[in-house]
């Protein structure tokens, strides 16, 4: 079954009139079917939507929400409630003045990816109703300026919705309908990263040194990230003596990277959307997952965070040297 | 007017190469970028957009200055620009091709920026007609024509070739170079593309835009608009729209500490980011929503104004594919402009 924005819309106007919350936080239609933005409803519900192109994390903006008077609600997939319990557990969110209501994911759709088919001039995308392709996944009908193109929507989806291992939600008031999330795990969590760390110390460099000169210092990775919550980050301080808008030299910007990377470990929810945001498509998710694999592997930790979590059993310092010498 | 066979284009970037450094849009670990053409580089012809875009040849992100060195009691200052030799640019858009007269009006206008005017002087753009322009494609708006793109040469591609038009000294120059290579023909091969140019812009869905608001509008009162209270609400504060802009132009002065010297440069400035024009009593835009209204405005009213009615905006469309949120210079256009 679909995931109707309507009925969405309908749950979230009971809520509101029952006196869950006194303003909405959630997704507005765009310009086109698929540039929905993130949107703060107060007192009416135009253009409201709750589709395929809804990625972004709201999670985030519930820091500034909840230190205002009243409630909000929030609309939370299952990537965002991870951040949201993140947040929560760190006290940079007033739990009480959220109302986070779960609602259910088939996964969302990659601009970029369709981009990538050759296609142009979208100005309409549609689910194909009949001749579902032969392994059972659904069809997406690109309509664009120059002709239809039909794409399997699997092959479209951000890859932070391919690396997502269980549809569930965690730490919401209430999660809506749940049974129509769908699964969209392809089985590669780990890929990305094993084929890194199988690549010599040189190759592994270099490949870094490549990806991250791409990037252009606009900050998207770290001002999106639900984990990245500093009130004022190190590198937007003039005094720390490292600031920096752009780097003087190319090195820096492989700099800031390794730092956000280090100060988010242990801590990162794994939602993928520094690597969804970037313009330059660094996928910056590998950075961080590359640690996730480490505390699972050497920690045992999976969904507790590892930095708050010691138990006299953890690994010593020692064996991850060890570990280390070996991938030299 | 010259054509040669679509077929021989690797042979032409290499008959450049050997007059001229040649950029082109290329692929880079996944993203499009204008790079540096070496014999096997790959154009990528159907890219209509690079994720940067061509400013940064002109006005790149990071300009060193000079260089401070300290011993003792001496001070011992570097010129440490980079001499740029002269180079061609190969697929430049009409939309960015218009950004850099809007840069002009800035970096030139005296007293000149001379990094960037000797950048300019030593450039040759050799532009590409938009065969198929996207949805985002909005330069029509700014009266920018995507089957007449100006720059030093014009080009055109159709199925079977590529045709080539020098429009200035520096691209008679260059074209005299590699003469040879072509074959004449006459202006009227072209017709047909540009006819199925302008037929695909006109179907473009923002090509009724209407900047009338913003044209007859009140400084002051767009400025007061209870609009910017809404319209502001998913940005992050990021940077991504100012860095991809063509016509982004602001940047700041900083000073890098080595240890041993201090090296001054010139580094591109967001108005989203928190320290925009911080001065020594702070900073004058304290919300993200005052800076957001402040990228809006400088494009859309304070430019105009200062210039004569030019926005300063070409419709190239790469914030409205690159924003993380989707928010974008037409939503806003429209939403302030709106009567509810």
């Amino acid at each position: 079954m679909r995931i109707e924005s309507d009925i969405i819309l309908g749950k979230v106007k009971r809520l509101v009139s029952d006196g869950k919350a006194d303003r909405v936080f959630a997704w507005k239609k765009g310009n086109f079917c698929y540039d929905t933005e993130p949107s703060l409803f107060t007192d009416n519900y135009v253009g409201f939507t709750y589709d395929d192109f809804c990625a972004a994390n709201l999670c985030k903006f519930m820091i500034n929400e909840s230190k205002k008077d009243g409630k909000t609600l929030v609309l939370i997939k299952p990537c965002d409630s991870k951040g949201l319990a993140l947040l929560e557990k760190e006290h940079r969110i007033n739990r009480e003045r959220i109302y986070a209501l779960g609602v259910p994911c088939a996964g969302k759709i990659d601009m970029d990816k369709i981009r990538e088919n050759g296609v142009k001039g979208v100005i309409g995308i549609e689910e194909e109703k009949e001749n579902v392709s032969c392994n059972g996944d659904e069809n997406l009908i690109i309509k664009t300026l120059y002709g239809d193109k039909i794409i399997p929507k699997k092959s479209v989806l951000y890859d932070k919705c391919l690396s997502c291992t269980d549809k569930e939600h965690v730490g919401c008031d209430e999660v809506f309908m749940p049974e129509l999330s769908e699964d969209t795990y392809d089985g590669k969590k780990f890929e990305g990263v094993k084929k890194i760390e199988n690549m010599p110390s040189d190759e592994r460099f270099s490949f870094w040194r490549s990806q991250l000169s791409k990037c252009i210092r606009c900050n998207a990775c770290r001002n999106v990230c639900p984990v990245c919550s500093c009130v004022k980050c190190i590198f937007d301080n003039d005094n720390s003596g490292i600031a920096s808008k752009a780097n003087s030299d190319d090195f820096e910007e492989n700099l800031y990277h390794i730092i956000r990377a280090f100060h988010v470990c242990g801590r990162c929810v794994d939602c993928g959307e520094c690597s969804r945001v970037c313009p330059e498509k660094i996928p910056l998710h590998l950075l961080n997952r590359k640690y996730i694999k480490d505390i699972k592997e050497l920690y045992g930790y999976e969904k507790e965070p590892a930095l708050l979590t010691f138990t006299k059993s953890d690994a010593e310092p020692s064996v991850i040297y060890e570990r280390g010498e070996k991938n030299v | 007017m010259y054509k040669i066979a679509y077929s021989e284009i690797y042979n032409l970037f290499d008959r450049i190469k050997d007059v001229i450094t040649l950029f082109l849009p290329a692929k880079n670990d996944g993203a499009v970028s204008f790079s540096k053409y070496e014999s096997g580089t790959r154009y990528e012809a159907d890219a209509l957009n690079t994720v940067r875009s061509a400013k940064d040849f002109f006005f790149p992100q990071t300009q060193n200055i000079a260089e401070f060195k300290i011993s003792g009691k001496s001070i011992e200052i570097l010129q440490n620009t980079e001499e740029t030799g002269k180079f061609a640019v190969f697929g430049v858009r009409a939309c960015d091709e218009k950004s850099f007269g809007i840069l002009d009006r800035v970096f030139l206008s005296e007293p000149s920026d001379p990094y960037y005017n000797e950048k300019r002087e030593k450039a040759v753009i050799i532009t590409a007609a938009c065969n198929y322009p996207e949805e985002t494609c909005f330069c029509t708006a700014f009266g920018i024509d995507p089957s007449e793109p100006r720059g030093d040469v014009s080009t055109w591609v159709s199925e079977d070739f590529l045709y080539w038009k020098a429009n200035t000294e520096k691209g008679e120059e260059l074209t005299n170079k590699i003469a040879d290579i072509f074959e004449r023909c006459n202006d009227g091969e072209i017709i047909s593309i540009k006819n199925n140019i302008k037929t695909a812009a006109e179907k473009l869905p923002f090509v009724s835009l209407n900047l009338d608001y913003w044209r007859n509008t009140g400084e002051k009162e767009i400025f007061a608009s209870e609009k910017w209270e809404s319209v502001y609400k998913g940005c992050l504060g990021c940077g991504t729209c100012t860095f991809v802009c063509p016509t982004c132009q602001c940047y700041d002065v900083r000073d890098f500490d080595s240890g041993k010297s201090v090296r001054k440069f010139r580094c591109w400035d967001s108005c989203m980011y928190s320290d925009f024009t911080k001065m020594a009593h702070g900073n004058p835009r304290k919300s993200q929503k005052e800076r957001f209204r402040q990228r809006f405005m400088h494009k859309l009213k304070y430019f105009p104004e200062n210039n004569g009615g030019i926005f300063s905006c070409v419709g190239c469309g790469r914030c409205l594919k690159s924003c993380p949120q989707s928010l974008n210079i037409i939503k806003v256009a429209r939403s302030v402009a709106a009567d509810d």
